[in-house]
């Protein structure tokens, strides 16, 4: 018999909250390790995925598809294609890595802090599995909450509340006008085909006309906009990049910023496809002012965080500008560029993390010539950095040079200014590296600095393997997200030819 | 053997993965057999690939391997894959050759060195990528080994990273490279979308569809050059490699003078089928070539440090190796390079064994005298400078003459009166610190004792020598037929117009004319440095404003920053604080401000009648209600 494997992926580290809950609050171990056998054995329930997925099929795989509200057309539809394979394998591939991370990290309200950790895991999980719209929108809800928390407990103390409240309205804005174009589609489904359902897969067929996809791509785009972040609607970033824990930055960056970027590829451009072919513009020169600006904004940075944060903005520019070339190259760049992004950008969430236990501070000018007493956290943060700055050999120069490809071909001017973001990548995570590593260590604090121990090493290993092997045989994971973009690419193309009379129809009814 | 040609870089990797990972546990000795070995054993298999590729029919010519595809997205494919062709022999034997020299020498140079293993695995990783560069059949893989050999630049000058200007300089290095591999990536998108390939050998053989002048192929030629002018430091983007000197002498000689610089010059050969359908690109090509030259050669004449005399040296002649290729001679430019990869390697280990010998002095005013101390160092110094001002019959003679030649026949006056000037400083500047460093009366510090070098060191710098002698004579002019080095080549280029037959007392004359040239320069140098020291302080005197803008390398250094450094920090730091804070997100925290303003307001409408809430749900109901089935219907 198949196991429900999707199932048991969302619903594990909900049974393991239930367990935590009888769990002696004060003994720490015992809370950490529970969670860390959780999430193993999550890891080693998504791997079957991995090695039993067919390549060769766009279709829905996996899938479970159970009645849960029929009444109002409201189903528990659980499925995964190349678009989320990749990153449901990071989302459970970082979960014990970040236990590990909180080992020393967390010391106060662990059993609250486990709870929290699993119950975004299963959140995200959530989303990424969900193919009925209700199911999707519970999910995407359900995550919002343990990472609020996880920012406004256990952040710091100075400004974690403002930085979790500014989180939490931003992405509650954004939702909530998502929920009424949710409603608007359910309504409008059922009124065009006669069966009131939140079926994504049936939306997707629907041939909405014009002037709504235009309105629905907006509503549906403003909250997954705000989620990637891109460009203005970004500030919220820094504040809770800034304020979180360490495995808290982590997960933010990893994988819920690629719930935006997922929301894009999954529901706005399938869904309104012409709408999408409308945007392109639009949200090709956001995403390039987010690369350019976010680059040159993160340059002068003081705080390695905020830093980090905004090479963010500018590094998921990127995957912006992949996945709205409706091309090969772009799009299977953008996706792969998510995963890089997750692997690389949590790296130097761990390493700002690694060294903020140590000095209890993130300013850049605290810092200096560390290199000398942590020579193997100094290799590691090397690498981190080059595959960050899209070195050929390492995972980011995959995603870059795919999505810059595919971009060239829409309209070169966006690929050669996006390119810029190349340049500017290398100043700000050189100048970063200089000042924080190199010369000669003036304060006598960094002189006795512990390099990293064997707990630590364990954490960043398995994030290099990858980093590693996605720039030396990216093979491995392009394949599995070739027939799914193939396939998306070509309902695209399709979309294309029939988008200039719509838009026309849509202008005449305007007038 | 020409099958495991994908060996050739593979082996350098392994030893930068031995040494990078166990090197810290092992001894210096073993450290230092690893990574010579590793790369004595890519040399190795080159020469039997050569041998080999000799004997192969024409029609087996040339040879690709293909190792596994490495990219493939739609119609993208780009595989790991090497192409063994005259070019790429040629260069993966001077690459693989002067680095086992050279790795051998460092074994000597750095055995006092605490990062000494971590030297060799970096000196490993620039082999790997450098022969990934040379040996590449694709466009993309050759970018792996050009960004790759950025970095281990990058990582070599920053060697001893305690050194705040040693830190600059890596940076400055990698940043700058950066902006020319933004025009080698641009004009790969370009090729791709052009010929649907990224293979060299399908592209150029559908260039050849292409008319002559064609814009695509201009903006393409134009992009790759922009990445050229930065791997090998030509106006606008040399200021980098003066600064590179920062790194470990047998560094400055392996990366910055026989191999990475000439990278650029290799890929604009490699690329001449595009080239000579670009006769823009190709006058570019020249001017800047020719410019870099002379420009660069001034800035060597005020140098006191023994080092940035060779490092504008470098500059200038690869400046000449441009010429040659943008007046069409591709295989000059490729001769010059690799006489120049042994003579300047040699340069630079012999001013390694000086500064070895000294103590770590680089001042040539502190030197003198040092002729009786270095026997040998000062011999092969000798011989390199020779090759260096072209006389015959030093290597540099053979391949330096061919290009004043072709840059007069094929291109035009003023290129060949540029670079005979150049040629004559170069001659007068190099025997300078011949005179400076070696001759007239001993100026170091009371307690420096000058040591010749060991023989570890002494002995990788007599075989450079006599490659220096010797090296040229694999292009001998005039006689038809004797030329091996342009047979052996020709396949490889595309040539821009079929070989014309030039007269024999012509081009002797041209011989004759650059050779005495370059008399006159080391004359000069010998009255001012040997016969009347005084006269340079004189001429100084006599201008100088000339020598402040000179001596100061023109402020193009101080130029670039107030231009493009600071406005981008300044902009940047008004983008953060002016924009992002106050503009972006003082809208949102203005809106939050808005919404507890109204909300206190607001507050008044809370009469606590349950009857108003309810009419007001009710109006509220209907509106959105009836909206929503009007927009549905």
């Amino acid at each position: 018999m198949q196991l429900p494997l999707l199932s048991i992926l969302v619903f594990l580290p909900l049974a393991g909250i239930i367990v935590l809950f009888f769990l002696d609050r004060k003994n720490h171990k015992t809370l950490k390790g529970f969670t860390m056998a959780v999430m193993v054995v999550e890891f080693l329930f998504s791997l079957p995925l991995w090695f039993r997925f067919d390549n060769a099929t766009a279709a829905m795989q996996f899938v479970e598809h159970y009645r849960w509200l029929p009444q109002y057309g409201i189903s528990y539809y659980v499925g995964i294609d190349g678009f989320s394979l990749l990153l449901i394998m990071l989302t459970t591939f970082l979960g014990p890595i970040c236990v590990l991370a909180t080992w020393e990290d967390v010391q106060h309200r662990v059993k609250e802090f486990m709870i929290c950790l699993l119950g975004l895991t299963a959140g995200m999980l959530g989303v990424f599995v969900a193919l009925d719209l209700f199911l999707f929108y519970v999910f995407w809800e359900v995550m919002l909450i343990p990472m609020y928390l996880l920012i406004g407990v256990w952040g710091n103390p100075a400004r974690r509340v403002y930085a979790a409240i500014k989180f939490f309205l931003f992405t509650m804005f954004g939702s909530l006008l998502m929920l009424v174009a949710i409603l608007v589609l359910y309504f409008y489904a059922g009124k065009v085909t006669g069966t009131y359902t939140f079926d994504l897969l049936k939306m997707y067929g629907l041939n909405i006309p014009f002037h709504m996809q235009f309105w629905m791509f907006l509503a549906f785009g403003l909250a997954f906009a705000i989620k990637v972040p891109m460009f203005p609607f970004h500030t919220w970033l820094p504040d809770a990049h800034t304020e979180a824990p360490t495995v808290g930055s982590v997960i933010l960056a990893a994988v819920l910023l690629k719930m935006g970027t997922y929301g894009f590829l999954r529901f706005n451009m399938p869904m309104f496809p012409q709408a999408a072919h409308y945007f392109v513009p639009l949200f090709s020169i956001l995403a390039l002012i987010g690369i350019v600006y976010g680059a040159l904004v993160s340059m002068v940075q003081k705080d390695l965080k905020r830093l980090v944060a905004f090479s963010s903005v500018s590094h998921l520019g990127f995957v912006m500008l992949g996945l709205f070339t409706f091309n090969m190259p772009g799009v299977q760049g953008g996706i792969i560029q998510m995963i890089n992004h997750g692997l690389s950008t949590g790296a130097l969430f761990f390493i700002v993390g690694a060294i903020y236990e140590r000095r209890h501070t993130r300013m850049i000018a605290d810092f200096g010539g560390i290199s000398t007493p942590m020579p193997i956290f100094a290799t590691i943060f090397m690498i981190v950095t080059l595959s960050s700055i899209g070195l050929p050999g390492l995972n980011g120069f995959v995603g870059e040079f795919l999505i810059l490809l595919g971009a060239w071909k829409t309209n070169w001017v966006y690929a050669a200014i996006a390119a810029t973001g190349v340049i500017f990548a290398a100043c700000y995570m050189l100048w970063m590296f200089q000042r924080v590593m190199f010369g000669e260590v003036t304060n006598p604090k960094n002189q006795v600095l512990q390099d990293l121990s064997q707990r630590e090493i364990a954490i960043f290993v398995p994030l290099l393997i990858f980093i590693v092997w996605i720039g030396v045989y990216p093979g491995t994971f392009l394949d599995k997200t070739k027939a799914t973009t193939a396939n998306f690419v070509a309902m695209m193309e399709k979309a294309k030819d029939t988008s200039v009379s719509l838009s026309q129809v849509f202008k005449g009814e305007a007038r | 053997m020409i099958d495991y040609v994908w060996l050739i870089p593979v082996f350098p990797l392994v030893g930068f993965l031995i040494n990078g990972l166990l090197g810290q546990k092992l001894s210096k000795n073993t450290v230092g057999a690893i990574g010579s070995g590793a790369v004595g054993l890519s040399f190795l298999l080159t020469v039997g690939i050569f041998l080999e590729y000799l004997k192969l029919p024409p029609q087996a010519r040339p040879v690709e391997k293909v190792v596994y595809t490495w990219i493939a997205s739609g119609a993208f494919q780009a595989p790991v894959a090497f192409l063994v062709d005259p070019l790429s022999l040629i260069m993966l034997l001077v690459v693989s050759g002067v680095s086992t020299l050279i790795h051998i020498y460092s074994v000597g140079y750095m055995h006092d060195d605490p990062g000494f293993y971590r030297y060799f695995s970096y000196l490993n990783l620039f082999v790997f990528a450098m022969l990934t560069l040379v040996g590449a059949n694709n466009f993309l893989l050759m970018f792996v080994g050009w960004e790759g050999v950025g970095l281990c630049s990058y990582l070599l000058i920053g060697f001893w990273y305690e050194k705040q200007s040693a830190s600059d300089a890596g940076k400055k290095a990698f940043v700058v490279n950066r902006i020319g591999d933004f025009g080698f990536l641009l004009g790969m998108f370009l090729i791709f979308w052009t010929f649907g390939s990224l293979n060299f050998r399908e592209v150029f053989a559908l260039a050849g569809n292409f008319p002559v002048g064609d814009l695509t192929i201009t903006a393409i030629t134009l992009c790759l050059f922009l990445g050229a002018t930065g791997k090998s430091a030509q106006l606008p983007l040399y200021t980098w490699l003066p600064d590179a000197m920062e790194g470990p002498t047998p560094v400055s000689a392996l990366i910055h003078a026989a191999t990475m610089v000439t990278a650029g010059v290799y890929m604009v050969a490699r690329c001449s089928a595009l080239y000579v359908l670009a006769p823009i690109s190709l006058t570019t090509v020249a001017i800047v070539g020719a410019g870099t030259a002379i420009f660069a050669a001034t800035i060597g004449l005020a140098q006191f440090d023994i080092k940035r005399v060779l490092a504008y040296s470098t500059v200038s002649q690869l400046g000449y190796m441009f010429l040659a290729c943008g007046v069409g001679a591709f295989i000059s430019g490729i001769f010059h390079l690799m006489t120049h990869a042994f003579f300047k390697a040699l340069l630079f280990l012999d001013s390694g064994s000086v500064i070895h010998g000294m103590h770590g002095e680089q001042d040539m005013r502190k030197m003198g005298g040092l002729k009786k101390k270095m026997p040998i160092t000062y011999k092969t110094y000798i011989l390199a400078t020779l090759a260096i001002a072209g006389i015959f019959p030093f290597a540099g003679f053979f391949s330096k003459d061919e290009i004043l030649f072709f840059s007069l026949v094929d291109g035009h006056l003023v290129y060949w009166g540029i670079a005979t000037a150049a040629a004559f400083i170069t001659a007068f500047y190099m025997f300078r610190s011949v005179f400076m460093t070696f001759h007239g009366e001993a100026r170091w510090d009371p307690h420096v004792h000058p040591h010749e070098s060991p023989p570890l060191m002494t002995v990788p710098l007599i075989i450079l020598a006599v490659l220096s002698v010797v090296g040229g004579f694999v292009g001998f002019p005039i006689i038809e037929g004797l030329h091996v080095f342009r047979d052996f080549l020709a396949p490889s280029i595309t040539p821009l117009k079929a070989a014309e037959h030039h007269s024999v007392t012509f081009e002797v004359a041209m011989m004759i004319f650059s050779m005495g040239v370059a008399g006159v320069g080391i004359y000069t140098a010998y009255k001012m440095y040997m016969v009347k020291p005084e006269l340079p302080d004189k001429v100084v005197a006599k201008f100088p404003t000339v020598y402040d803008y000179v001596y100061n390398k023109y402020y193009v250094d101080e130029l670039y920053d107030a231009t493009v450094v600071e406005p981008i920090k300044d902009g940047s730091n008004f983008l953060w604080t002016g924009v992002d804070d106050q503009v972006v997100d003082g809208a949102v925290n203005g809106s939050a401000g808005f919404v507890a303003w109204l909300s206190a307001h607001l507050r008044k409408l809370e009469t606590g009648f349950l009857s108003n809430y309810a009419l007001a749900i009710l109006l509220g109901v209907t509106v959105i209600v009836g909206y929503l089935l009007g927009y549905v219907g």
